[in-house]
């Protein structure tokens, strides 16, 4: 099982959220979003000049930025 | 009685709002359009009850203003009945605000929005299982073309008779324990059919691409630019232009001379007569500058503002721009309130409350009130120096694109803090709804003429009784030098420059009869953009960043509008 981090998925890859590793403030916000431990994601693509990652929750776009892509880990599929 | 209208952001809550009351709110198709909250009365049978449209939230922990307010809404309003709405489409998100709301234990309906587009997603749900579980109604909706709508009003109806029947007793939860909750109901109730990707949405991941992206964001940028102005300028040379020189004027200057033959109501009401653009008259040139020049640019605008809003394409923009952005001190979204400043300033300054920080509010704001024209500057800009060559208007807006990227910098530099990421939904493409698009527009418009008729008017009265009282001499003798010394304009701009206060668009419009090079011109319009805000803008800069801050908003702007003039005017003479 290999642990990456969503910024390291490659576009079009799905994977599986393992942990959020921010304080309950970035937990709640990305929670609020469904992006939580265990949610099935995709990544789309990431902005040019090193812009937002866009990904896949449900059938729901997100954009995130690359700090905070960075703080979730996951698993991918 | 008090209704509260709550649900996620961008998930139809004013198109439900404006189809219950019948009152007018814009709605786009981006989170965060609704800022404020808006009121409204309905009649549900022999009831008259109050409807309010929350600004969506996604928790009822909030993350930004606009979502403080949601919350504060419904601990302090203490409402007769909540209507959550619900975007079908993304039911497992949408259920955790639902959820909070119903472990208040306030009489509630359930309203899943947008069923149409969830059945075209291969949505089966379980309605009925979803009602028992949550123990109130839940009731399927297309707001956009009032499905279900007769529905909706009349389960209202009842539930406001009968409130206990509809009170929910789902005891408070913890975070995770809803989460637990929402994921078995999603799990026995819904079925989603896995389909094909369609065209939009092909075209939704072109979009945010970072080589594609960039293409699809500057073909619509120049497409809407060059669509704007096309429009507007057909309108005037075909419609606005003949109607005003054939019809309006030489009745107007008849009529008001038969009564008043001369005198000061004839020179405040006419001027100089109708031929001259240079006529300040309240009934001529005032009603020319905003209802043949600048109206017909508005109106093109907001026509194509509000396609790309409905379509969803503004968010995919401020993804392509955050990184961008972020060197401003700002990030991504803060684009949105930016090109709602090419319309107008006062909502462009409203929105920053989507925007989570306070400091990203106040260098929004900042940027927005003195490099972004709105558009009756623009449209005044454009017809005076647009006489002079494209290259003239190219300065203005270098000028000001040069000042928003400096002055973006400086403020990200010299204020404590950092900009915060961008964390956002970005909603799917919709195809438009031509109705919606076409009232939104109107709205827009009315708006406009409502603010500016009676300023203009008052403008045009208060600059003639400062002539006729004298005290325009005392001001001019006292700006003079700043004016010939730094800027390179004659006295008699100082006239213009007051009515900047007022209203840009006009005062733009009285530097045409100053005889003043196409130089000066230049230097005058820029000037005029970045000095400040007008009277309407102020107000609204007022109420979001309190006065210190808009005292501190101020004090850069007048002095960076003196130095942009005086450094525009220098080179200019050098070259």
């Amino acid at each position: 099982m290999i642990m990456t981090i969503l910024n390291q998925l490659e576009n079009g890859q799905k994977a599986i959220i393992i942990d959020i590793n921010g304080g309950r403030g970035l937990i709640k916000r990305l929670e609020s979003l469904n992006l939580r431990k265990g949610k099935e994601i995709r990544k789309i693509s990431s902005a040019p000049f090193q812009g937002p990652i866009i990904l896949e929750v449900d059938g729901c776009q997100l954009a995130l930025g690359r700090g905070m892509a960075a703080k979730v880990t996951v698993k991918p599929l | 009685m008090k209704i509260l209208l709550m649900g996620n952001p961008n998930v139809g809550k004013s198109v439900v709002f404006s189809r219950l009351t019948g009152v007018q709110v814009t709605s786009s198709n981006y989170p965060g359009t609704t800022v404020g909250y808006t009121k409204g009365t309905l009649k549900l049978g022999e009831i008259s009850a109050e409807l309010i449209d929350v600004p969506g939230t996604y928790s009822l922990q909030p993350a930004c203003q606009a979502e403080e307010v949601a919350r504060k809404m419904l601990q302090e309003e203490d409402p007769d009945l909540v209507v959550s709405v619900l975007d079908a489409t993304n039911l497992e998100r949408n259920l955790f605000l639902t959820l909070q709301i119903l472990e208040k234990g306030l009489p509630t309906l359930v309203v899943l929005n947008m069923w149409d587009c969830a059945q075209r997603r291969g949505v089966h749900l379980n309605i009925q299982g979803l009602s028992k579980a949550l123990g109130v109604p839940v009731i399927t909706l297309v707001a956009v073309t009032g499905e279900g709508l007769k529905e909706l009003s009349e389960v209202m109806e009842e539930a406001l008779k009968n409130p206990a029947d509809y009170t929910p007793q789902i005891s408070p939860m913890h975070d995770d324990e809803r989460w637990a909750f929402i994921g078995q109901l999603i799990t026995e109730l819904q079925k989603i059919e896995h389909r094909h990707p369609t065209f939009l949405e092909k075209l939704e991941k072109a979009s945010v691409h970072p080589v594609y992206g960039l293409i699809i964001a500057s073909i619509t940028i120049i497409l809407t630019l060059q669509l704007v102005i096309g429009l507007g300028e057909f309108l005037i040379s075909n419609f606005l232009d003949p109607l005003y020189y054939q019809y309006y004027g030489p009745f107007i200057t008849e009529t008001v001379t038969n009564i008043f033959p001369s005198g000061i109501v004839h020179e405040i009401l006419i001027g100089t007569g109708y031929q001259y653009e240079t006529s300040f008259g309240i009934l001529t040139t005032g009603v020319y500058v905003e209802f043949a020049v600048v109206l017909p640019y508005i109106l093109s605008f907001y026509l194509f503002l509000g396609l790309l809003e409905d379509i969803g394409y503004l968010p995919r923009l401020a993804v392509l721009v955050d990184s961008l952005m972020h060197r401003l001190g700002l990030h991504g979204f803060s684009i949105i309130p930016i090109i709602l400043g090419f319309g107008c300033n006062v909502p462009a300054v409203l929105s920053t409350r989507m925007l989570e920080g306070k400091r990203e509010k106040f260098i929004v704001a900042a940027l927005i009130s003195m490099s972004i024209p709105c558009m009756a500057q623009t449209a005044v800009i454009i017809g005076l120096l647009g006489v002079y060559g494209m290259q003239y208007i190219a300065v203005v807006y270098g000028t000001l694109f040069i000042l928003f990227i400096s002055l973006g910098m400086l403020l990200n530099r010299i204020l404590p803090g950092e900009s915060p990421e961008i964390f956002v939904e970005i909603p799917p493409y919709r195809i438009p709804h031509l109705k919606a698009l076409l009232q939104k527009t109107w709205s827009r418009v009315k708006g406009f003429l409502i603010e500016a008729v009676p300023f203009v008017f008052l403008g045009i009265l208060a600059i003639n009784l400062l002539y006729i009282l004298g005290i325009m001499d005392y001001l001019t003798i006292l700006v003079s030098p700043l004016l010939s010394n730094l800027l390179g304009l004659p006295d008699d701009a100082i006239g213009a420059l007051i009515m900047g206060f007022l209203r840009k668009d006009l005062a733009t419009a009285m530097l045409a009869p100053l005889n003043l090079t196409a130089q000066q011109l230049t230097v005058a319009t820029t000037f005029l953009a970045v000095s400040f805000p007008c009277v309407a803008t102020f107000v609204v800069l007022l109420k979001e960043l309190g006065v210190k801050d808009l005292i501190k908003v101020i004090m850069i702007m007048l002095g960076v509008a003196l130095l942009t003039g005086t450094i525009l005017n220098l080179l200019w003479s050098v070259v």
